[in-house]
C-alpha cells in the first residue's frame, strides 16, 4: 500500500525574484514551510524579509521564478490565497475616522470572516470598554498594533505572517502576541514571523531562516524547539495549484 | 460583490459622517464657486440665468474632484488600502461600494448647488424631473470615472494634481450633456431636446460603470 502523499506545504518558494522597478527586493529565495510550522525569518533591515513575506501575501509578484501559498499562486488567485492569509505589516491598516470596534468589525467582515470571534480577539487584546469606542486616530502606535492583532486574532487565517510583530508592544501585549502565536501554532496555524529580535521569537520558532542580500543564507533549528525541521530537496518544478507537492518536509528528532 | 459594495460604501459614509468635509468644506468650496462665478458675470441676471446650467455643472466637477481626493486619501493613510486588498475583498465591490458613497455625497452637494444656482443666479426650473433626472444620470457617471481614475492615481506622490488632469477631460461629456438638460428645463434657456442628452448620460454611465467592475481590480493592484 503506498504511503499517504505528504501535505503540501503551506509556502513554497523557488529561486523567487521580486524587484521594485530595477532594485532587487528578492535575488533568488529558496523557502519551504510545512503546514503547521512556525518559521522565524531574520536578517539585518533591508536583507528582504518584509519583500518576502509580502510575496507571500500576493502584493509583490515575483519577476521570476515560482511561488506557491497554501497550495495556490498567490497572484492568480488572489482572492483565495488572501482571505486564508493573514499580514502583519508594520501599517496597522486603520482608518482614523472610525472607532476601535468598527475598524476591527470593517476588517473581519472584508475578510469575510466569522464575526463571531470578534469579541473574544478585542477582549484577549485589551480593547474592551472605553477603547473598543475610540477613534483610531487618538490610539498610541502600540495601541494601533493591538488592534491590527485583534483582527488577526478574529480572523484567524491560515496562514500568519507577522512583520516584526514585537514592535511597539508593551510587555504586557509582547506577552499576549507570544501566546497567540503559541496559539495558532498549537490549532495548526503556520506562522512566519520576519524579525530582528530573534531572542523574542526564537523560543516560538521551530526553525530560523536567515535571508541576506534578498537570499535565504542560512536555516536552522530554532534553539528550544522540541523536534527541529530539516527541508530536504524539493521538486525542481511546482506542482499544480492545489496537488501535493512533490518535495517533503522531514520531522528530525 | 453586493455584500462588499454595501460594506465599502457603509464604511466611506460614516468616515463622512465623522469628518463632515463633504459639508464643512466641499459644500461651501462649490458655493464659493458659484459666488465667483456671479461676481465675473457682473449683475446681469438674464445672463446670470442663462450661465447657470453650465456654471452650476462646473461647479459639480470641481466638487467632485474634491470628493474623489477624499475617498483616495482615506485609503491612503496607514496602508488602508493594502488593508484592503489584504483583505481579498472582491475588487468589483470595492468599486461599486467607493463610487456608491461618492454618489451619496454628490446629490448632497448638488442639491445644495442646485438652490445656491436657484436663489444666486435667478434661474427657474420649469421641469424639474429633467433636472433630477439629469443629477442622478451625472451623478452615477461621474462617481464611477472619479473613483476609477482615482484609483489609477492612488499610488502616485502626483495624485493631487493627476487626478483633475485626468479625470476633467474624461467627464466631459457628463458636463455637455448636463448642461444641455439643464437647458431645456430652465425657464428662459435655450430651447433643447433634453431626454436625448439623457440618453448620452446613460450610455456613459453604463460604460464607465462597466469598465470599473472590469478594470478597477487590476489597476488596484498595479497603483
Amino acid at each position: 500500500m503506498a504511503p499517504p502523499a505528504p501535505p503540501s506545504p503551506a509556502v513554497l518558494l523557488r529561486d523567487a525574484v521580486a524587484l521594485s522597478g530595477r532594485f532587487p527586493l528578492l535575488a533568488g529565495v529558496d523557502l519551504q514551510v510545512a503546514p503547521g510550522e512556525t518559521v522565524l525569518i531574520e536578517g539585518p533591515n533591508g536583507a528582504g524579509k518584509t519583500s518576502l513575506l509580502r510575496v507571500c501575501a500576493g502584493l509583490v509578484p515575483l519577476a521570476s521564478g515560482q511561488v506557491r501559498v497554501l497550495g495556490l499562486d498567490p497572484v492568480r488567485h488572489r482572492g483565495r490565497v488572501r482571505r486564508r492569509v493573514g499580514l502583519l505589516s508594520h501599517a496597522s491598516h486603520l482608518y482614523d475616522d472610525l472607532t476601535v470596534g468598527e475598524n476591527v468589525r470593517f476588517a473581519v467582515r472584508a475578510a469575510g470572516a466569522d464575526p463571531a470571534r470578534i469579541v473574544d480577539a478585542c477582549e484577549r487584546l485589551g480593547l474592551t470598554g472605553r477603547l473598543s469606542k475610540t477613534a483610531a486616530s487618538k490610539l498610541s502606535a502600540g495601541q494601533r498594533r493591538r488592534v491590527a492583532l485583534a483582527v488577526l486574532a478574529a480572523r484567524w487565517p491560515e496562514l500568519w505572517l507577522l512583520d516584526e510583530p514585537h514592535a511597539g508592544l508593551d510587555a504586557s501585549a509582547r506577552s499576549t502576541l507570544d501566546q497567540l502565536i503559541v496559539d495558532a501554532a498549537a490549532s495548526g496555524v503556520t506562522v512566519v514571523v520576519a524579525s530582528h529580535e530573534a531572542e523574542l521569537v526564537g523560543s516560538l520558532a521551530t526553525r530560523v531562516v536567515t535571508v541576506t542580500g534578498g537570499r535565504v543564507t542560512a536555516e536552522r533549528p530554532a534553539a528550544g524547539s522540541a523536534g527541529t525541521t530539516a527541508v530536504l530537496p524539493g521538486p525542481t518544478s511546482l506542482p499544480p495549484a492545489g496537488a501535493p507537492a512533490q518535495g517533503h518536509v522531514a520531522h528530525v528528532a | 460583490m453586493w455584500r462588499d459594495s454595501v460594506l465599502v460604501a457603509g464604511k466611506d459614509l460614516r468616515i463622512e459622517a465623522r469628518s463632515k468635509v463633504a459639508l464643512s468644506q466641499v459644500a461651501p468650496f462649490g458655493v464659493v464657486a458659484l459666488v465667483m462665478f456671479a461676481f465675473a458675470l457682473g449683475p446681469d441676471r438674464s445672463l446670470m440665468a442663462r450661465g447657470a446650467p453650465g456654471l452650476f455643472w462646473v461647479a459639480v466637477l470641481f466638487c467632485t474632484v474634491l470628493a474623489v481626493q477624499r475617498s483616495v486619501s482615506v485609503e491612503s493613510v496607514d496602508g488602508a488600502r493594502d488593508g484592503l486588498r489584504l483583505s481579498g475583498i472582491d475588487p468589483a465591490g470595492l468599486f461599486l461600494g467607493k463610487a456608491a458613497a461618492v454618489a451619496v455625497q454628490l446629490v448632497v452637494l448638488e442639491v445644495v448647488l442646485g438652490l445656491g444656482v436657484t436663489l444666486l443666479y435667478g434661474a427657474r426650473i420649469e421641469a424639474p424631473w429633467l433636472i433630477a433626472a439629469s443629477c442622478l444620470l451625472g451623478t452615477v457617471g461621474l462617481a464611477a470615472t472619479g473613483t476609477l481614475y482615482g484609483a489609477l492615481s492612488a499610488g502616485l506622490r502626483v495624485k493631487e494634481t493627476l487626478l483633475p488632469f485626468l479625470l476633467l477631460p474624461i467627464v466631459a461629456p457628463v458636463l455637455l450633456a448636463g448642461t444641455r438638460v439643464w437647458q431645456a428645463a430652465l425657464a428662459g434657456g435655450v430651447p433643447a431636446d433634453g431626454t436625448q442628452w439623457l440618453r448620452l448620460l446613460v450610455v456613459f454611465d453604463a460604460v464607465y460603470v462597466a469598465l470599473g467592475v472590469v478594470v478597477f481590480g487590476p489597476i488596484q493592484e498595479a497603483a
